[in-house]
């Protein structure tokens, strides 16, 4: 600033001795900087090039000889029946699980919020399923459905109707795992709905009200629904990430029997059971880009008409 | 739609063991700008929240235009309210904030509808509706604003979208529960005129809470000031400043606020400070301790009368107000207050006597209720 004011070497001598000082900090900086990022590096970014790097040969865990193949493992997946299959059976289940796990924990919300005293216990009750893991509940499921001693039959049969074998019908295997899946995320999302309940303004549903909304449906739509459009789309994502990744189902009541593979559980099967590193190394690429793509599109989508 | 008036009749509420209010009456003329004043935690809230319908009365009746409404439900009652808070819907922008009254009440509720709600909305009503909107964005000048989100509005563009809300469609009255307070000095200074020049315009009834005096002396047809839940005195604005109902009242009123000195009435009537008697006559049966209530424009300097000392001086445009203590007791500061120009002769100590104008006392016994009073004589001050 004052630098004309000065002879010219002074100046230079300003100039060199700052950059000097500019360095210094420049290398302080990285120094702050590095434990984080090298950290970052070493639990993020390196496993995925690590998978990355897997998923173009042909390793098998515990072999001795490794080879380049290419895309062949990706192209393997798509001819391979399991998967396309075990990808088949996520959708539908996840098809399943996001909408109503969604919208009937919003509603349990909504009714729940109105308790004043009770509402601590129906929180908990329907947090339940959250903590209780499900392979701890699995063999209560396995009782309640079961085509001859479950109460769920039982029920059934005293209607009149034929027993329903659910957990060994294909066709109704995974629609019986998504009833589960809504089962096991109804309560964090009720949770998570609540908070944004609580979020909302009360003067708002009283402005509502003076500016005419006589019944609770447009109170709804003109008040709990847009405000509530943030908390919506966190579930939404959230609730697809969970219902793709979906393994401890299939895992404890199929075991993947009667063509219930999904695709969480091939890539267990792939990789842990036959040994094919390189193979499910592909599948979990796969998996990753699935996920990412469903929720980057959902949040781009979304974002445009929640924010305010 | 004309002007409704409102009826309160016997309003009781409790929350709990807290009785909040303890027996409302109260009318409110069609047309009348009627404020509701007094401390916080009076009840006014409260009350205007009773007469909107979003509380219930534990007793008594509301009634609008004539008709109980006790049991009305808010959105049936055609009242606007704008909020403390304004309450702006965040997700809408201005034009459909402004819209959504008239939406709800002329569109079916097929037409309310997210998504496909557009299918079923009859196209004239929906010019008609728009065409409400432009005109009320226009008398509060806010039509560059219709576009925009409550978030990216200034407080007072916010509080100008809230009342354009409220008068888009011509409600039976306006109910306003602070609606300035969020405001700078400055543009509550503005809004004050801009509101009392819409109420002339509008004609309506509006119902307007408060705990600033100057809004309410300054806006009102008629001021109702409450103090724990019941109403202390109803009256304009100058019957509120001139005579006093009760000490209460006569606090609230006024800035600066009455000077305030505590007297004796002796068992003839004869009213004295620190035993000087003051020249003032009550009833004899009022004998005791009582409290004179002195504006600080009725007191001047004098020879004589009361014994004060200078604290300080403040000048304030026009007018000064001087600070001072009472001799007789310390404790006991007073207020005078005088044309910018003038000054107050004081001795080496600070010490000078101020006198006052009898007639203009206000004489409040033990129980805060106002007590007649008489000049006997110019005496002492
Ligand atoms: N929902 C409620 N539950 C319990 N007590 C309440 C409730 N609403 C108000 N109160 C109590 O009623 C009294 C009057 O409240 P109100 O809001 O009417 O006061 P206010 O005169 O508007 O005060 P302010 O000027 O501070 O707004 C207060 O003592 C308050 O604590
Ligand atoms: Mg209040």
């Amino acid at each position: 600033m004052t630098a004309t004011d000065f002879p010219a070497e002074t100046t230079m001598a300003t100039a060199s001795s700052r950059s000097r000082t500019d360095r210094r900090m420049a290398l302080r900086g990285l120094a702050f900087v590095a434990p984080a990022a090298l950290l970052l590096i070493a639990i993020y970014i390196l496993p995925m090039i690590v998978l990355a790097a897997f998923s173009v040969t042909d390793y098998q865990l515990g072999a001795l000889s490794i080879r380049f193949v290419g895309l062949q493992n990706f192209t393997a997946a798509m001819d391979d029946d399991v998967f396309m299959r075990a990808f088949a059976n996520t959708v539908l289940y996840a098809v399943i699980v996001i909408p109503f796990g969604v919208f009937l924990a919003l509603g349990v919300a909504l009714l729940v919020y109105n308790r004043k005293r009770s509402r601590a216990f129906w929180e908990v009750a329907y947090f339940l399923p959250v903590t209780a893991t499900l392979v701890a509940m699995a063999t209560v499921w396995q009782f309640l459905l079961h085509p001859s001693i479950g109460p769920v039959n039982a029920a059934i049969k005293w209607f009149g109707f034929e027993p329903v074998a659910f957990l060994s019908n294909p066709v109704l295997l995974i629609p019986t795992m998504a009833m589960i899946g809504i089962w096991q995320v109804l309560g964090f999302n009720m949770v998570l709905f609540l908070a944004g309940l609580t979020a909302i303004p009360k003067d708002l549903y009283e402005a509502a009200r003076l500016d005419g909304a006589r019944n609770p449906i447009d109170r709804f739509f003109t008040v709990t629904w847009p405000i509530l459009g943030p908390t919506t789309m966190f579930v939404v994502v959230t609730t697809s990430i969970s219902a793709f990744k979906v393994f401890e189902t299939v895992a404890v009541l199929t075991k993947g029997r009667f063509g219930s593979e999904t695709l969480l559980f091939n890539l267990y099967l792939e990789g842990f059971e036959y040994s094919n590193t390189g193979y499910a190394a592909a599948l979990t690429l796969i998996f990753l880009a699935i996920v990412l793509i469903l929720s980057i599109w959902q949040t781009v989508h979304m974002d445009r008409k929640v924010h305010y | 739609m004309t002007p409704q008036s409102v009826e309160l009749r016997g309003i009781g509420k409790s929350f709990g063991t807290e009785n909040v209010l303890k027996g409302i009456d109260l009318s409110v003329r069609p047309g009348e700008f009627l404020s509701l004043v007094g401390m916080s935690g009076c009840g006014k809230s409260t009350l205007l929240r009773m007469i909107a319908g979003l509380e219930a009365p534990d007793r008594g009746t509301v009634s609008i235009g004539g008709s109980d409404v006790t049991d009305m439900d808010p959105s049936e009652r055609n009242l606007a309210m704008v909020f403390q808070s304004y309450a702006l819907y965040p997700h809408m922008n201005v034009r459909q904030n402004i819209a959504t009254p008239l939406r709800m009440r002329r569109l079916p509720l097929s037409a309310r509808l997210p998504l496909i709600g557009g299918l079923f909305a009859p196209s004239q009503t929906l010019r008609e509706i728009d065409a409400a909107v432009e005109q009320a964005a226009e008398t509060l000048h806010i039509p560059h604003l219709l576009d925009r989100k409550p978030a990216q509005l200034s407080g007072g563009q916010r509080q100008r979208v809230a009342l354009a809300r409220a008068l888009v469609r011509s409600p039976a009255a306006f109910l306003m529960d602070e609606p300035l307070s969020n405001l700078d000095a400055k543009l509550r200074a503005h809004m004050r005129e801009e509101l009392a020049s819409l109420h002339r315009r509008l004609g309506a009834t509006f119902i307007y809470v408060t705990h600033d005096q100057i809004e309410a002396m300054t806006m009102s047809d008629r001021i109702a000031l409450m103090s724990e839940g019941r109403i202390e005195q109803l009256g304009t604005p100058d019957e509120l400043y001139r005579s006093p109902a009760t000490l209460t009242v006569a606090r609230f009123i006024g800035t600066p606020s009455i000077n305030l000195l505590p007297v004796e009435i002796d068992a003839q009537g004869k009213v004295a400070a620190f035993g000087q008697d003051l020249g003032l006559q009550a009833a004899a049966a009022h004998a005791g301790p009582a409290t004179l209530g002195i504006r600080s424009e009725d007191l001047r300097p004098a020879a004589e009368g009361l014994a004060v000392r200078v604290l300080r001086a403040e000048t304030h445009g026009a007018d000064r107000f001087v600070s001072c203590q009472l001799l007789a007791d310390e404790t006991v500061r007073i207020t005078l207050r005088q044309a910018a120009g003038e000054t107050l002769e004081t001795g080496a100590d600070g010490l000078t006597h101020l006198a006052f104008a009898p007639e203009r006392a206000h004489l409040f016994g033990a129980d805060g209720a106002r007590r007649e009073l008489s000049v006997r004589e110019r005496v002492a001050a």
